[in-house]
């Protein structure tokens, strides 16, 4: 029976890639966690930075701040962080951060902006190529480290840092995956340079301390700002590991069960199958004894 | 018992460090200060150097940090610091064989580029050297 051996191969099949797909998920499961431990522990410092410098902004006062908080006066040119991951396999994260990205360069271009893109994590590149290869500055490969680090992000700022001295953009944002839940990744674009600070609320400045400021608030300034954005560059990547695994997760949870539902609908057919080849070979023995 | 301070020393891949001291002095980037109960509120940079933690008289522990920013205010310090190694765990012969493949790899260097990157670890290593000097 050609047929029942067809459809038996096809169990098979879709029986291997329920396997595979179910090992995914918990491998992309024990990334997470590990994924979200780094989020976590990276808080902290995060947060405390973005502290120093609300204070240290609103010290300021008018005063003329440096160029990395206040900008060059004009939006004209536009670099954009694109940071995706280094693997598909993952639902729609990849296509849906570089597709964000797109509408916004779309937008840039159509306002008569020049924009120039910097891809970080192959996938991103991979699908930002066909449109806008001529705007793609670079790309960054993060495959190699198997952790993001600290590390990894540094070179990435130091880049935009050295071009925007270079004077080659005046308003950089980074395009990531903000990590909610497993089930919920929002694609996030920040604003790196100039900084975004967010205003102090009224109990902040309640609370307001008068600090000392030493050496003075623009020489802090200027050391603090450059550092800020390495660390949310930083940030940006550890929440796209963690956005990208628990994509991944849910993604091939879907798969798993995908695969379960078609191996029930095959298993019924074919045994349909055999049940009817049955019949017509009794039917058939049946009507020989007969006709004796 | 004195009045204690609180200090938190975070790297940005995690909290090193949050307890309680008498005295803290940090390597500010104006001169070394030191930090006791109900100083006044301030925002400095660090340079490269050694935090020292003192209980009474005696210096209890020495951490490296490599520059980064410190907040006082309310007793309580927040130091931000990319790197922070405790200076007990730096060996003395180990660091020095690192600074000598270090500057042979300065030496070795074929671009501008790696020849930039090994200086740079080099000199790193030294400003660890001098701190446990």
């Amino acid at each position: 029976m050609a047929n029942l051996k067809e459809l038996k191969n096809r169990i098979t099949s879709v029986t291997s890639t329920q396997k595979i797909t179910k090992a995914m998920k918990m491998v992309a499961a024990a990334k997470l966690r590990h994924a979200e431990e780094a989020a976590n522990a990276a808080r902290p410092y995060a947060e405390r930075m973005e502290a120093m410098m609300v204070s240290l902004a609103s010290g300021l006062e008018g005063r003329e701040g440096p160029r990395l908080l206040q900008g060059k006066g004009s939006d004209q040119r536009h670099l954009l962080i694109v940071a995706t991951g280094e693997r598909g396999l993952c639902g729609g994260f990849n296509s849906s951060i570089a597709k964000a990205a797109a509408q916004r360069a779309e937008k840039l271009i159509a306002a008569g902006k020049d924009v120039k893109i910097l891809c970080v994590g192959k996938k991103g590149r991979d699908a930002l190529k066909r449109k806008y290869s001529k705007l793609i500055i670079d790309f960054v490969d993060l495959s190699g480290s198997k952790r993001i680090g600290f590390g990894d992000a540094q070179p990435i700022a130091q880049r935009a840092l050295a071009m925007f001295e270079n004077d080659e953009f005046d308003v950089c944002s980074i395009f990531y995956a903000k990590f909610v839940s497993v089930l919920t990744q929002e694609v996030t674009e920040q604003q790196l340079i100039p900084a975004s600070i967010p205003e102090a609320s009224d109990e902040d400045a309640e609370n307001e301390v008068d600090y000392d400021y030493e050496p003075e608030e623009e020489e802090i300034l200027a050391d603090l700002l450059p550092r800020n954005i390495s660390v949310q560059v930083y940030k940006a990547l550890l929440e796209n590991s963690a956005s990208e695994q628990g994509a991944r997760m849910s993604a091939m949870d879907n798969a798993t069960r995908n695969a379960g539902e078609m191996i029930d609908k095959l298993t019924l057919q074919y045994n349909r199958e055999r049940q009817a080849a049955i019949t017509s070979e009794l039917i058939e023995i049946i009507s020989g004894a007969e006709a004796l | 018992m004195a009045d204690m301070v609180t200090m938190d020393l975070v790297s940005p891949e995690k909290l090193l460090l949050s307890d309680a001291f008498e005295m803290v002095v940090v390597p500010g980037s104006e001169g070394d200060f030191a930090v006791m109960a109900g100083h006044t509120p301030i925002t400095s940079s660090l340079r490269p150097g050694v935090i020292s933690i003192y209980e009474g008289d005696t210096e209890k522990d020495r951490i490296f940090v490599n520059g980064g920013f410190v907040q006082v205010a309310d007793d309580k310090i927040t130091v931000l610091a990319e790197e922070a190694v405790h200076v007990a765990d730096l060996e003395r012969s180990n660091l020095e064989q690192r600074i000598k493949d270090a500057s042979e790899d300065v030496e070795d260097a074929k671009d501008d580029e790696t020849r930039r990157k090994a200086q740079e670890s080099k000199d790193h290593l030294e400003q660890l050297l001098e701190a446990l000097g």
